[in-house]
């Protein structure tokens, strides 16, 4: 049994069903990433995973509890979500957003213990924003601001951290330094890490164990070299392509198929 | 990439952290029990203190028997002549109390709605609870011809009936802040009509009382006012400052808060409860001062540059505000005194006008 699970959820927002009985466990110590088309039911699990969204059937279980009936604190120290919007207060810097990430492990009584300062600051080193601690947050580039809310979550010192696409609206060059500062995070600090991530690419690169949805349930799981092929990028994505090796990583990698070789396309790319 | 610190830094950062560094300190006791103090904030708060003294000398000293501050403090420290005891304790620190609970009152209820929907614009008396409150009054004055004391438990129902009101209008998965700023700018324009709708059905006598309460004003208030306002006061402000620091967290977004372990529901059902309830209260006591819950949270929030409601802050400036207000009202004009109202919503009306030019300049309007 692994740390984070569903256990036949069904998952939906009012009236309307995204997933039903869906199961799945994420592996402990892997970096997991969920990949689908626009409203597979992507983030809405990883929702499900974090608390945020209850499930009408089934439960989300995290170390073998219930985790809807577990106190809201006791779950924030054990698993960590980087949203996909936060909003910087105005005026805050960089050291005291992170700080919050301390919440909690804080009770009113004690409020900033020798720790908490001592993690504070290895979080910020960590991301490598240590020198921008008395920066305010809203005069950083997106880059370096994402790089702070990961520190936030990386100070609520969480076995588990949960990103919702932490890639979107960032430039190529702060997408793959997010990436690879989750990589990092992954490997040398032993974390377990699931991201929902757009770019199937990216998604096969750092990924060590990929979960590929279509229409609210999972179609194929596993190491991304069994997972991404031609085959399944069509039946998923709707997108005729060949997969080749990655120059660089040797790893999987996604080419459409030129637009006259795929005549008829049902589903767009993936964005 | 970088896992060290940086070996130095730019110069120009230099004074920026010394002066973060300096700004928060954390207190700790050997008992593993720490406080995280904001410097700043905890000397503006001081200062708002011991304004508010100040002012309160000043306030009970003036009128028709003037007495020196010397002898205030005297006769509140029970040292007065009789006829001193008579004016200080009976007539006049009773309408300073009122003044200060009601002010705080407002500055914390301002500050949990400003905070709660993300705008400065989402405080009470924009939103419709002074409105609210008002229609509760009025009904009292005009159908029942009730006492003071209906009508302030009149003000207190029609409060909390508009707050439950706008509530469920703008709820929607968790109440946002631009749904609550509009749904309660719609209804504060109905509540108006309503109440004007009162005034034009009632008798002289009654418009005439009407209109003087809907002012606003510390005038004749006596203890019969201060108990009741100060138990909800001192219930309820004590709970919102507890709810301080979630508050906080709930301003990155509801998700952010989640995650952090903040129950997000619970958190802002209780603090909007409070808050409505004491704006209400406030709106019982005194008739509906308006702008003070708009422009005490931040006033508080500018003085102390520290990001986050500033509970504390905005409910010393509120009382100071409301107090000052009283002064100007009072003094300012000679002979013609004006109720306290007046004064708060022609400095008010000022204040948000700076403010629509300023969020106007910044690119958020």
């Amino acid at each position: 049994m692994q740390r984070l699970a569903a256990e036949t959820v069904t998952l939906g927002y009012d009236q309307r069903v995204i997933a039903r009985d869906l199961s799945v466990e994420i592996p402990d110590n892997s970096f997991t990433v969920i990949v689908g088309p626009n409203a597979c039911g992507k983030s809405t699990l990883l929702r499900a995973l974090s608390r945020m969204l209850k499930p009408s059937q089934g439960r989300v279980l995290l170390d073998g509890a219930a985790i809807h009936s577990m106190p809201a604190k006791k779950v924030a120290r054990t698993l960590g979500l980087l949203p996909q919007s936060s909003i910087a207060p105005d005026g805050i810097t960089v050291a005291d957003l992170v700080a919050r990430g301390r919440y909690p492990h804080q009770a009113l009584l004690r409020q900033w213990s020798p720790e908490d300062e001592r993690i504070v600051e290895e979080s910020m080193a960590s991301t490598g924003i240590g020198e921008l601690a008395d920066r305010y947050v809203d005069e950083l580039s997106g880059g370096q601001r994402q790089r702070v809310w990961i520190a936030m979550a990386l100070a609520q010192q969480t076995p588990l951290l949960l990103l919702d696409e932490p890639t979107t609206f960032l430039d190529i060059q702060y997408q793959i330094d997010v990436l690879d500062l989750c990589a990092d995070l992954h490997e040398t600090q032993g974390r377990t890490l699931v991201a929902v991530l757009h770019d199937l690419n990216h998604a096969a690169r750092y990924a060590t164990h990929l979960i590929a949805m279509r229409e609210g349930e999972i179609y194929a799981e596993g190491p991304p070299a069994e997972v991404v092929t031609a085959e399944l990028v069509e039946r998923v994505f709707g997108l005729r392509c060949q997969v080749i090796d990655d120059p660089e990583t040797g790893t999987p990698l996604v080419v459409p198929a030129a637009r006259r070789a795929r005549h008829t396309v049902p589903v767009g790319p993936a964005e | 990439m970088s896992t060290t610190k940086p070996p130095g830094e730019r110069p120009g950062r230099t004074d920026a952290r010394t002066v973060t560094r300096a700004t928060t300190r954390a207190v700790r006791t050997p008992g593993g029990l720490s406080l995280r103090l904001d410097v700043r904030s905890g000397l503006v708060v001081l200062l708002l203190l011991a304004a508010l003294c100040a002012m309160s000398v000043i306030l009970i000293g003036r009128g028709d028997f003037p007495m020196a501050p010397g002898d205030v403090i005297a006769t509140l420290l029970g040292n007065g002549t009789a006829a001193q005891e008579f004016i200080v304790q009976d007539l006049r620190l009773p309408r300073i109390l009122v003044g200060l609970l009601v002010g705080a009152a407002l500055g914390v209820g301002g500050a949990v709605f400003q905070s709660i929907s993300r705008n400065p614009l989402g405080s009470p008396d924009v939103i419709g609870f002074g409105q609210g409150a008002t229609v509760g009054a009025l009904t009292v004055i005009v159908v029942f011809q009730g006492g003071s004391a209906a009508v302030a438990g009149g003000a207190v129902v029609g409060g909390l009936l508009t707050g439950a009101g706008i509530y469920l209008l703008a709820w929607k998965r968790g109440v946002h802040g631009y749904r609550l700023v509009l749904v309660g700018i719609g209804v504060a324009a109905m509540l108006t009509a309503v109440n004007h709708y009162l005034i034009t059905k009632a008798s002289l006598v009654d418009a005439t009382r009407a209109v003087l309460w809907m002012t606003g004003s510390l005038d004749g208030r006596d203890w019969a006012q201060v108990w009741p306002l100060l138990a909800v006061c001192a219930v309820l402000i004590p709970l919102a400052l507890g709810h301080g620091r979630p508050l906080r967290m709930l301003e990155m977004g509801d998700d952010a808060a989640y995650a952090l372990g903040v129950r997000v529901e619970r958190t802002r059902l209780v603090l909007m409860g409070a808050a409505v309830l004491l704006v209400s209260v406030a709106t019982a006591a005194a008739g509906p001062i308006t702008f003070v819950a708009l422009s005490a949270p931040q006033l508080a929030r500018r003085l102390t540059r520290s990001p986050g409601p500033n509970l504390g802050p905005a409910a010393a400036m509120g009382a100071l505000l409301l107090l000052v207000a009283d002064w100007a009202a009072t003094s300012a004009f000679g002979d013609r005194q004006l109720p306290a109202g007046v004064v708060t919503g022609v400095l008010g009306g000022c204040y948000l006008l700076w403010l629509l030019v300023t969020e106007r300049k910044a690119g958020r309007i």
